[in-house]
């Protein structure tokens, strides 16, 4: 075992001749909570997807505790990580439970059906997400927050001690997000790896070991987010400017939105 | 190292928890009802039969036992035409159920049906070709083989052109499928134009309404392996059907193996739709309704919806024959008619309530 959860070096996604990731490099150490950083375009999700294994790369080397992630069985990965997309669109009637039970999937056998284990592992799953007030609601009633968050419990019923997650808490109002934030931080005390894509960079200076912040589809900077969200970084990256302050309460960095400026550098 | 689990207080578990199984005592239910129907609608005919004669004359047959003189005439109605015609019903609307309900799993929509992708369309241009070049002619037979090419040719050219960058997608594949489709249907109705005789034509326009007229033996020892080749792996498949709905990714990063469940997945489906075409033409509406019915009854997990719609499927099309053999007493109706008229306003009325309870729980 290495102390690495995932190296990648030289990482590039081209499809059609398009730049998507030029040479990413970046290693991710076990049982911390990574957040990627970006504008819109910068290739976060792609990178989230390439980690996941759920998109090849176009080149480049992609270790997963130490092995080659492609030679990992897609099952065996199953077990470690789980991969929540920024959105799913489900067109069929299926209650929450069942959705949540599909998380167990690596676990059981063609044939098998979900075992009392499994099962007791769903209820409490959602009961961790708070979700288990919805158990048999159709998942085509809920709204938008609501589902998400069965998803998020869906990649928890996986028991996954890498937790790869777009967005999570897009489109959930203040108090969800901060259920989930610490539903997450609860799980990187008990050792889990978290690299979630985030938007709000607030939440990711409160709540990330280290960010990476892309531009371009190439790492602008990794590091801590106080060494990494600059005035001049954010204004290169995001054009925006902005003044940094501190949680009154926390002490986390906080970032004040000033005015959109032009992107430096 | 640290993984998900949750707090080790071990909650109560309620008796809704069991994650799917409890409506599979529906799944004998449909069976038993299958039985019963398939009974009935050999008994029922120009010739009416008394129930009990059927199932005794039925069982008689099965275990080859000798039947007395004077129902020597009823044995053959019943084992020898009405039987063989009523199986194939069932045989086709299992196909086409079953055919449905793995197109709208690997499509992940409701509304995709086996059609779509120019299967059955590619079929009834096959059979169009056999029955105008006279190459029908030669033996009940060859029909069927010629709409079956068809349907294999269409379902791998649809596969060839969407599957060409590495992976399958979806929306490749229906594209395709809808210029798959306009292709065939031009192609066929150009067959039907060309035909000098009038008599060819007309049988070329009967045949692709949909039927199951004069249908024997042959027929049924035709479709079955098909069938049973389709359903095995449309079983051993239900969850990844399931996964399959939460998108292909989510699917890769649950283990599945989603390009070899996509292709399994066209090709017995493909496998099923061409059949049940080769044996009674194109009938629409079986692949779409059963099993949105089923899903209303059953619920979306395919580990029911699988048995159920194939079940369902039967059942619904050894009523819709019975009904198109019945309705006018000495005419018979075209089963693509009755399965459409049946059809259409049950899935418009579906698809309305569907659509209703979506906006007001939105």
């Amino acid at each position: 075992m290495t102390d690495l959860a995932f190296s990648l070096d030289q990482v590039r996604y081209t499809p059609d001749h398009t730049l998507i990731l030029a040479d990413v490099s970046l290693d991710v150490s076990h049982g911390h909570w990574i957040g990627i950083l970006g504008p819109n375009g910068a290739g976060k999700s792609t990178l989230l997807r390439i980690m996941a294994g759920v998109l090849p790369a176009s080149s480049g080397i992609i270790l997963f505790e130490g092995q080659a992630l492609e030679q990992w069985s897609t099952r065996e990965r199953a077990k470690q990580l789980a991969f929540l997309p920024q959105r799913t669109d489900l067109s069929f009637p299926f209650r929450v439970r069942e959705v949540v039970a599909m998380g167990r999937t690596p676990y059981l056998e063609r044939w098998q059906n979900e075992s009392e284990a499994d099962e007791r592992i769903v209820e409490q799953t959602m009961a961790l997400t708070e979700i288990s007030r919805l158990a048999d609601r159709n998942v085509l009633t809920l709204s938008g927050g609501e589902f998400q968050q069965v998803m998020l419990a869906r990649a928890l019923a996986q028991q996954p001690t890498f937790l790869l997650l777009d967005e999570p808490t897009t489109g959930l109002d203040l108090r969800h997000q901060f259920e989930v934030v610490d539903v997450l931080t609860t799980l990187v005390q008990q050792g889990v790896t978290i690299i979630t894509v985030l938007h709000d960079l607030n939440m990711a200076a409160s709540a990330c070991a280290s960010v990476v912040l892309l531009k371009s589809g190439r790492v602008y900077a990794a590091g801590p987010p106080q060494d990494i969200l600059t005035v001049e970084a954010i204004r290169a990256v995001y054009g925006v400017d902005v003044a940094l302050g501190e949680n009154p309460e926390t002490g986390a960095l906080q970032i004040i939105p000033l005015r959109a400026t032009r992107p430096t550098g | 190292m640290g993984r998900v689990s949750s707090s080790s207080k071990s909650l109560p578990l309620s008796p809704e928890s069991a994650v799917v199984w409890n409506k599979s005592w529906l799944i004998p239910v449909f069976g038993v009802l299958l039985v019963v129907s398939i009974a009935i609608a050999t008994a029922l005919g120009a010739v009416t039969i008394p129930l009990h004669t059927t199932t005794r004359l039925l069982t008689y047959g099965l275990f080859q036992l000798p039947i007395d003189g004077d129902e020597r005439t009823l044995a053959t109605i019943v084992y020898l035409i009405r039987l063989p015609r009523v199986l194939a019903a069932a045989l086709v609307g299992a196909s086409l159920a079953l055919a449905g309900t793995m197109m709208q799993g690997l499509f992940r929509n409701p509304l995709a049906d086996a059609g779509l992708i120019g299967v059955s369309s590619g079929g009834a241009l096959g059979g169009a070709l056999a029955i105008s070049s006279g190459f029908a002619v030669g033996s009940s037979f060859l029909l069927p083989c010629a709409t079956f090419a068809g349907a294999l040719i269409s379902a791998f050219g649809v596969y060839l052109f969407a599957a060409r960058q590495g992976g399958t997608s979806l929306t490749n594949l229906l594209l395709v499928g809808i210029a798959m489709n306009a292709i065939w249907g031009s192609l066929t109705t150009l067959v039907l134009s060309l035909a000098q005789d009038y008599e060819i034509s007309r049988q070329i326009f009967f045949w692709l309404m949909g039927g199951l007229d004069g249908r024997g033996w042959a027929h049924v020892q035709m479709v079955f392996p098909f069938v049973v080749i389709g359903f095995v792996p449309a079983f051993f498949l239900s969850r990844d059907l399931n996964v399959l709905l939460l998108g292909e990714e989510t699917a890769m990063s649950l283990g599945i193996n989603v390009e070899y469940a996509k292709r399994l997945l066209l090709v017995f489906a493909s496998l099923l739709a061409g059949a049940a075409v080769a044996i009674a033409g194109t009938i629409g509406f079986v692949g779409l309704v059963v099993p949105h019915m089923m899903r209303l009854i059953l619920g979306p997990n395919h580990r029911l919806l699988l048995p159920g719609a194939t079940l369902g499927g039967a059942i619904f099309l050894v009523w819709c024959d019975l009904f198109a053999r019945m309705v006018i007493p000495s005419e018979e109706l075209q089963l693509g008619v009755i399965t459409a008229v049946v059809g259409a306003p049950l899935f418009l009325h579906l698809l309305l309530r569907q659509d209703k309870t979506q906006r007001n729980s939105a």
